[in-house]
Parts: C-alpha cells; structure tokens; sequence
C-alpha cells in the first residue's frame, strides 16, 4: 500500500485554474488559439493525471488518500482547512469531470468558432472544471461549499454568457436564484453539521456520525427532531437546488440558454451530479434517517416521472435532452432514497457519457441547421450528418436502458432496487421509475426521429454574398446554406464519448454496481443493502443483459419505439390528432405543470409586492417618515428657539431667574421635596 | 446687658445696613456711589461673619474684595467714559417688574426658610473652638489636606483669570518694536550678506 | 439670640435685592456685575451659617473657593467690558445682541 501523490493531486486541481486564469486574464494577448491551447492542455493534464490516480487506487494498489493540505482560517477551535479525500468515488468522479470537460473543451473549438466570447468561454469552463475538482476531492464540508458555489457561479455566468440576450440573463438570474434556495437549505445543513458533530472534516464527522442518532433538535415545544433526519434533509436541499429535483428543478430547462458545450458539460453531466454525489460522499449520515432517505426517494421519483412527461411535448432540441437530464436526475435521487447509493453514482456515471454525447450531437445539428433547435424545422438530418446520427442513437439507447447498452445497466438496476426496497413511497417510486421507462423512451425517440427521420421541413434559400447573416433567421426553417456533418473537433468527441456510453457498463456493472468497488467511501447499512440483495442474482453482465430483454422497462421501451415510429413516421398527422384529442393534457404538460407561473405568481410577484410594501410601508412612511420627519422637527423646533434667543444679555438673565421662581416655587408646593 | 441680646443687636443693625447699601447698589444713579455702596455691603456682611465667628472669611472678604476687586470695579468704571444718562434709561419703565419678581422670589424663599429653617433654632458652640483651635487652623488643617488638590486648582483658575484679563485688555502698538522668533530661526546668510562682484579697477590718479 | 434662619433671611432679602437689579440695570453692565457678586454675596452667607450651624468645615471652604472663583471671574468680566467699551464705544446691553439667533 503506498499513498497517492499530493503533487498529482495539487496539478489536477491546479492545472485547469491556470488554464482558466491565462485565457481569462491574458486572452486578448495569447489569442483565439493561445486560450483554448492553454485550457486543454490544463484539462488535459488533468484527466490524464485523474486516470493515473484511479488506476493507482484500483489496481496500483494505492491506499485512500484523506489529508489537509492548507489552513484556509482558523476561528477559535474550528478550523477551515483545503484538503483533499482520495477515494474511489471521488476518483471516479475526477475521472468523469475530466473527461467530459475535456470533450467539451475540444468540441467547444468548433462550436464556438465564430463566436466573439470566444476565450472568455473557455477560461469560463476550464474555471468550472477546478471549482468540480475542488468539490468532488474535498474532504471537508468547508471546501465542497466552496466548490459548490464556484460551479454556481461559473453556471451563472455562462447560462448569461449570451448577456446581450435578455432570456439569457433572466434565465442566469432564475438559475442563480433558484439555487440560492437550495443553498439555504445546505448551509443550513453544514451548521447543523458543525453544531452537533463539532467539525466540518468528513472522517471526523463520519466517525461521529453515530452519536446523531440519540440527538434530537428542538423546533417547537413539543416537536423533536432526529438530528440526523434534520441534517439529511437540509442537506439534500442543496441537493435539490444543485442537481435541479422537484420542485427546485425549474431552473435547469432554461438553462439551455447557454452555449450547448456548456449544456452538456454542467447542466448535464457534471455539475447537476453534484447534489448526487454529495449524498452519496454522505451516506454515513443519510443511512442514519430513513426519514430523509423516503423524502429523498419521492422527490427524485416524482421527478423521474413527471418532468419527463414534459420532455415529450418540447420542441427545442436541447429542451427535450434539458427534461431528460430532469428525469435521469430523478432516477439517481431516487436510488438514493433507497440506498443504493452505488447505484445512483454508477448511473451518474454512465448518464454523464450518454448525456453529454446527446448534448454535444444536438449541438452538433444545431451547427448544422445555423443556430436553429426548434425541431419542428428539422428532419431527414440522418443521410446529410451520418456520425452525428450514429452516435446520437447510441446515446439514445443507452439512454432508453436497452441492454447492453450502458444506461441498461445503470438504470435497469435503479427501476429493480426501487421494486425491491420496502422503504415508505417505495411502491409509489416503482411506478414513477417504470413507467418513467415508456416516458424516456417516448421523448427519446420522438427527438431522433423528428431530426434525422422523415422528410426536412427546413427550407434552403441560397443567399448571396452576406456571410455574417448566416445567425440572422428572419424566417424559422429558412437556411441559407444546406446541413452538412461538423467538423472533426466537433464529431471527435462525439465519438469518444459514444465508446463509453456504449461499452462502460458492460465492463463496470459487475464490481462498482453490484460489488464491493466503492469500497468503505459508500456506507450502507446492511438491512438497507438492496443492492447486495440484488447482487445474489448477478451472473455476470452478459447474461444481465440477456435477461433484460424480458424485463418489462424493455418491453415499455419497445413500446415507446412503436408508439413514436407509428405517429412521427409513418403517420406523421397523427401527432396533431392526439395532441388535440389530448388537450388538457398537453395543456397541463406544456405549462410544465404550471411551476414557473405559480413561482412567479407566489415568489417573484409576492416578494416584489412584499418589497413595495415595505418600501411604501416601511420605507416611505416609517423610515423617511421618521428621518425627515425628525429633521424637519428639528428644524421647526430650531426656527422657534431661535426666536428665543434675542441675543439680549437680560433676556437670559431673566429665564435663569424665572426658572428659579418655578423651582422655588415647586419646592414650596410640593412642600416635602 | 446679656451678651447674646447684644449680639442680635449687632446682627440687625449690620444687616439694615448691609440690606440699604444693597438697594443703593442698584438704584444709584452714578456707578461710582454704586461701587462705594457695594463697598459697604461687604464691610456689613463681613461683620456679620464675624458675629458667625468665621473670622478668616470675613477678613478675607475685606481684604479681596473690598481691596481688590472693588478697586478694580472702581478703576474700570472711573476709567469708561460711561455717558450715566443715556445708563439710567429704562430705570423706571423696568422698576415695577424688578420689584414684582423680587417679591415674589423673596416670598417663595421665605416661605421655604420658614418651612425648614426655623427648627435649627439656636447657635450652638463655635466648632473651631470645641476642636481646640482658632479659626483659621481649623479651615487651614481641611484646606491642606481634604482640599488640597481643589486648592491648588483654584490657585490655577486665578492664574488663568490673570493672565485671560491681561490678554484681552493688551493692545499691539504699531511702533511698538519687539523680536519675531520664528523669523529669526528662518533667516538665511543670503539674506543678510549680499556678495558683489566687481570688476578690478585701476586707481585714477593720472587725473589730476 | 441669632438663629439660622436670620442668616438666611439675610442672605434671601440680598439675593432678591440683587435679582431686582438684574431687572432694572437693563442698560448698565458695571451695576449688572455686581449685582451677581451681591448675589454670591448672597449664597456665601448661607454657607458660612450652614457651616457654622452644622459644625462642618466644607460650608466656609466652599466660600473660599467661591470667593476665588468670583475674583477670577470679575477680573475677566471687567477685561472683556474694557475690550467691549474699547470696541463699541458703549456698555449698553441692548446695543450687544450679535448672539441673536
């Protein structure tokens, strides 16, 4: 056993900043190529340095690495300190961040092309890449809100990266505030954290982590809380706002503001990850509350089921995969909320591939339509951008959990854990997880089938000479030049992105899900242990797989794929039909169950109103009121005293002595003074 | 004749004398008569405290006061040029109001000295001479210890009160001739020797 | 036989002697100032019989430092009437009003 370099582990984190630091300060001196050399080279030395440390750990032999590093402050006995915990989750997810980042970031040279922004996007997203890193490899609850709050802002900042485009700056306010809730709630959590196990470092916590069962806070009277059940909850608020769960979810669609790159990077396969990999870094405390684990279980659930539903009646492109990524995070809440906490972090895992692949071919077909996503001008796509096409049906796939295929594996085994738990909600999420099956296929085919299948509904209008209006629709579904497959630094990644989203489960199914890969940084405990259970059944994962096919999420799958080919292909009017004949429904859907009209109706126009108040109210009235009021009674007061002081020396002498006769004169009256 | 009836005596005649001298004090036409009147009311008030056996006050009344500070009074109004008249205006228009708030004060104080006052009835032994000493030991021995320090204090605001009076009456003559320090620190050679450069010349004394 | 309350008497009817002519010496600052030293007058003699009566020694230290303080203060008083009659040419209050507000 030999311990991991702190060195490495310093040049992950440190590489990408510097990275982000050169592009973003130095941009205009190092140029379009200077910046995007500098960040992938940064990102690339660390995914390359993240694949070294997990081999080490897996099969170099390397022990798990927990250690403090820097004192950051130091107030009385707690102390806040950078540190990094080494383990084979984290790494895994080093792995991932990485690697993805990395695809986006070589991908990102061809979609951003011609965009001015150009080095500010990528010392934005060699930023986010660091501030993850910082998350995922702390090991203390000071240094993940550090990292959560940088990948926050980084989010901000490029959902608005577009800043002269009014929706995208409400979409980035939206984002920024919606998690501003969550965060609330997960500071919140890191106080109960601090207040009853005396420190922030995850060991110590963990290791005390049993004493919160006999704690209990006291919020009314006569209510005692678990302590543990509270922080659970409070930390899976953060959860909730971070990785975009019902009904803290309604910022992650608009989201889709941003550039794709970004799209696929943070609010699909990364940065949403972060309240899942949270609560997994947590299991020691969230095994303590069933409690909080069945409110976990709902929520992701209901998520998986509902928010998918809406996926099936959006038209943009990226929406559609946005609803998805809504839905997936769903699936991985809820395998929490049953404590197969392998499993939710596997499925992380695999979605992060898939998720990412889908994100960047939509973006690829976006290049190719110019900066159109509604697909409703799409289609036939398949013959002009055949690797886009290729690989966007791998990702569906695995997606849809088809066996074999990496989202079977990840996510099959997340629908049949909920079957089997006998938490409370357990029957309620079944139902949401499975039919979510027949719901992710639904929106999945109907997204490929409508860009690359059938007859384009795009125009194509030669235009001669203006190249810089080739942005400029002035008519939706007009192009002036016909699709063409993107370049290689945009279908390269697509590619390396497809092997994974392909293969990956395959090989990693049998230890990280169903064995003991994780090791002792996942705690489960043993009555909670579904996954063990399941694993008595796994014989190896071709045979899973071969299996799958009888499993009834495939037969909903199959189901989807027949249900969308017939309306979208080969009766396409029927799509108008049954949206007719479906209204309310539809109505209902297209709303997005009316949470953004209800938010803005309670919240947004209940806080302004709030705030006129006060400001009328409180402001105007009581506090100009009360200052202007006190001062021009300071005035008033002032103009009649003046009128007293006639500056006459006997006009004086004569108060003094009036004021004597009353004193006296009081003296005498009360007599006994 | 009884000692202490003698004593009441003294007290009253000293205290009509003191009471009319004060009246004079303030309806006096001429402010030097005005400043004697004074004189006379501190004299008659002194000999009062004397009655009191509070001998070192009493002389010390006379001796700054009537020696000191009434003599300054006189200088400075012998000194103005105060045209007496266009002083006196006002006098009787003011008179009756000054008499009515007078009263009305003295009746409200009586009242209140009859309230209280009366019951401390008779002068007990002097208390300096039941300590065993004279008067003045007695102040001295409180003055040099208990009050030492507001002594000195007073000896500082003296002081001040000098110096502040010698201040504001001092007038800067213009042909008056004195040093200015700073300009002397500041002064530079050049400005005291001025070196002149010449061109050598031959004595003329071919002419002749 | 002299009681306290004569001194006091005394010292009330001298203290309202000096008050009236406050009043009446609108014009004349010289008669202003002393009527205030007949007013300390005043209050001394009611220290000196407080001290007397009540056998303690603080009453005729007070009128020690009342005295100092009162010469102080005439010393200056009569300094700035010098000043002002030096300025102005006149002692009349009436024409001193540049405190008016």
């Amino acid at each position: 056993m030999h311990q991991l370099s702190t060195s490495i582990l310093l040049i992950i984190v440190l590489a990408p900043l510097a990275g982000a630091v050169l592009a973003g300060f130095f941009g205009r001196q190092i140029g379009r190529a200077g910046a995007h050399t500098v960040t992938i080279l940064g990102v690339g030395i660390a995914c390359a340095l993240s694949f070294v440390v997990l081999y080490q750990l897996v099969w170099g032999g390397a022990a798990n690495y927990n250690q403090d590093i820097y004192t950051w402050f130091q107030i009385g006995k707690f102390h806040a300190s950078i540190g990094f915990m080494i383990d084979r989750l984290s790494a895994m997810m080093m792995v991932v961040v990485t690697f993805v980042s990395l695809m986006v970031h070589i991908y990102t040279i061809g979609y951003m092309a011609d965009d001015d922004g150009y080095t500010r996007f990528f010392s934005y997203i060699a930023l986010f890449t660091f501030s993850m890193l910082m998350l995922v490899m702390s090991n203390n609850f000071m240094q993940l809100f550090f990292g959560w709050e940088a990948v926050g802002l980084v989010s901000y900042l490029l959902i608005g990266f577009y800043y002269k485009r009014p929706s995208a700056i409400a979409a980035n306010l939206k984002a920024f505030l919606v998690n501003r809730v969550g965060d609330f709630g997960f500071v919140l959590g890191i106080g109960a954290v601090l207040y009853f196990l005396g420190t922030l470092d995850y060991q110590a916590a963990f290791d005390h982590a049993p004493s919160l069962v006999e704690q209990t806070l006291q919020i009314t009277q006569h209510t005692h809380w678990s302590a543990a059940t509270v922080i659970a909850v409070l930390l899976f608020i953060g959860a909730m706002g971070k990785s975009a769960q019902v009904p803290l979810h309604v910022w992650l669609p608009d989201s889709m503001e941003g550039p794709t790159p970004i799209s696929a990077l943070i609010h699909a396969a990364t940065m949403v990850t972060a309240g899942i990999y949270m609560v997994a870094r947590m299991s020691p405390i969230y095994e303590l509350s069933t409690t909080a684990l069945s409110l976990v279980l709902v929520i992701g659930a209901t998520g998986a089921f509902f928010t998918g539903l809406i996926g099936i009646v959006q038209n943009d492109i990226k929406r559609v995969i946005a609803y998805s990524t809504l839905s997936q995070l769903g699936y991985m809440t809820a395998a929490l909320g049953i404590s197969a906490y392998a499993g939710a972090v596997y499925h992380l895992m695999t979605h992060a591939f898939f998720k990412a692949l889908l994100f960047l071919g939509a973006g690829s077909v976006i290049i190719a339509m110019h900066h159109e996503q509604d697909m409703r001008y799409m289609g036939g796509l398949r013959k002009r951008m055949p690797i886009t096409y290729l690989t966007m049906w791998i990702g569906s796939l695995a997606l849809c959990g088809v066996p074999f295929f990496s989202g079977f594996y990840s996510k099959d085994a997340i629908i049949e854990a909920v079957g089997e738990t006998h938490r409370w909600g357990a029957t309620y999420a079944y139902y949401c997880v499975l039919f979510g099956a027949l719901v992710t296929a639904l929106y999945t085919f109907r997204l490929m089938h409508l860009t690359f299948h059938g007859k384009p509904r795009y125009k194509v209008v030669e235009s001669h000479g203006h190249d810089h209006d080739v942005h400029v629709h002035h008519e939706p579904g007009v192009l002036s030049h016909p699709p063409k497959e993107s370049p290689w630094v945009v279908t390269v990644p697509l590619i390396l992105l497809a092997i994974p989203s392909l293969l990956i489960g395959y090989f990693t199914a049998g230890p990280m899900l169903y064995g003991t890969w994780f090791g002792k940084a996942i705690h489960v405990q043993e009555a909670h242990d579904v996954l063990a259970e399941m694993a008595t059944h796994f014989h190896g994962a071709f045979r899973l797989g071969l299996e799958g096919f009888t499993g009834w999420p495939f037969v909903l799958v199959v189901l989807g794929f027949a249900i969308t080919t017939y309306v979208y292909i080969f009766n396409p009017p029927m799509a108008g039909r049954i949206q007719r004949m479906l209204k309310p429904v539809y109505v209902v859907l297209d709303r997005k169950f009316w949470f953004d009209e209800v938010y803005q109706a309670v919240f947004a126009r209940g806080g302004v109103k709030l705030g006129r108040m006060l400001w009328k109210a409180g402001d105007h009235t009581v506090i100009d009121g009360a200052i202007d009021g006190s001062a021009s009674l300071v005035q008033r007061i002032a103009s009649g005293m003046r009128r007293l002081q006639s500056g006459y020396l006997y006009h004086y002498a004569f108060a003094m002595i009036l004021g004597l006769i009353l004193l006296l004169g009081g003296f005498w009256w009360f007599g006994h003074v | 004749m009884n000692p202490q009836l003698l004593e009441l005596i003294c007290f009253y005649a000293f205290a009509a004398v003191a009471v009319v001298s004060a009246l004079m004090v303030i309806t006096l036409r001429n402010s030097v008569h005005a400043v004697l009147s004074l004189v006379l009311t501190f004299f008659s008030v002194a000999s009062i405290w004397l009655l009191a056996q509070a001998e070192f006050l009493a002389l010390a009344l006379i001796v700054v006061y009537v020696g000191a500070v009434m003599v300054l009074f006189l200088f400075v109004v012998m000194m103005l040029d105060i045209n007496q008249e266009k002083v006196r205006e006002g006098f009787i228009r003011y008179l009756p109001v000054g008499i009515v708030v007078a009263a009305v004060m003295l009746l409200e104080m009586l009242a209140l000295i009859g309230l209280r006052a009366m019951h401390v009835a008779v002068m007990g032994p002097n208390p300096a001479t039941e300590a065993g000493m004279s008067n003045i030991a007695w102040l001295g021995q409180a003055l040099y210890t208990r009050y030492l320090l507001p002594f000195e204090v007073a000896a500082l605001i003296l002081t001040v009160g000098l110096v502040a009076a010698v201040v504001l009456t001092l007038r800067h003559k213009a042909i008056a001739r004195h040093q200015n320090p700073s300009e002397q620190v500041r002064v530079r050679d050049r400005d005291r020797v001025r070196i002149v450069k010449m061109d050598a010349e031959r004595p003329q004394e071919d002419q002749a | 036989m002299i009681t306290l309350a004569h001194f006091i008497i005394l010292g009330a009817v001298l203290f309202c002697i000096a008050v009236a002519g406050v009043f009446i010496n609108r014009k004349n600052v010289i008669v202003l100032l002393m009527s205030i030293e007949l007013m300390l007058l005043a209050v001394n003699i009611n220290f000196v019989a407080f001290s007397r009566f009540g056998g303690d020694v603080a009453g005729q230290i007070f009128v020690f430092f009342i005295l100092t303080v009162a010469a102080a203060e005439t010393a200056i008083g009569l300094a700035i009437l010098t000043l002002l009659f030096r300025n102005r040419g006149t002692i009349n209050i009436a024409d001193i009003d540049s405190m008016k507000g």
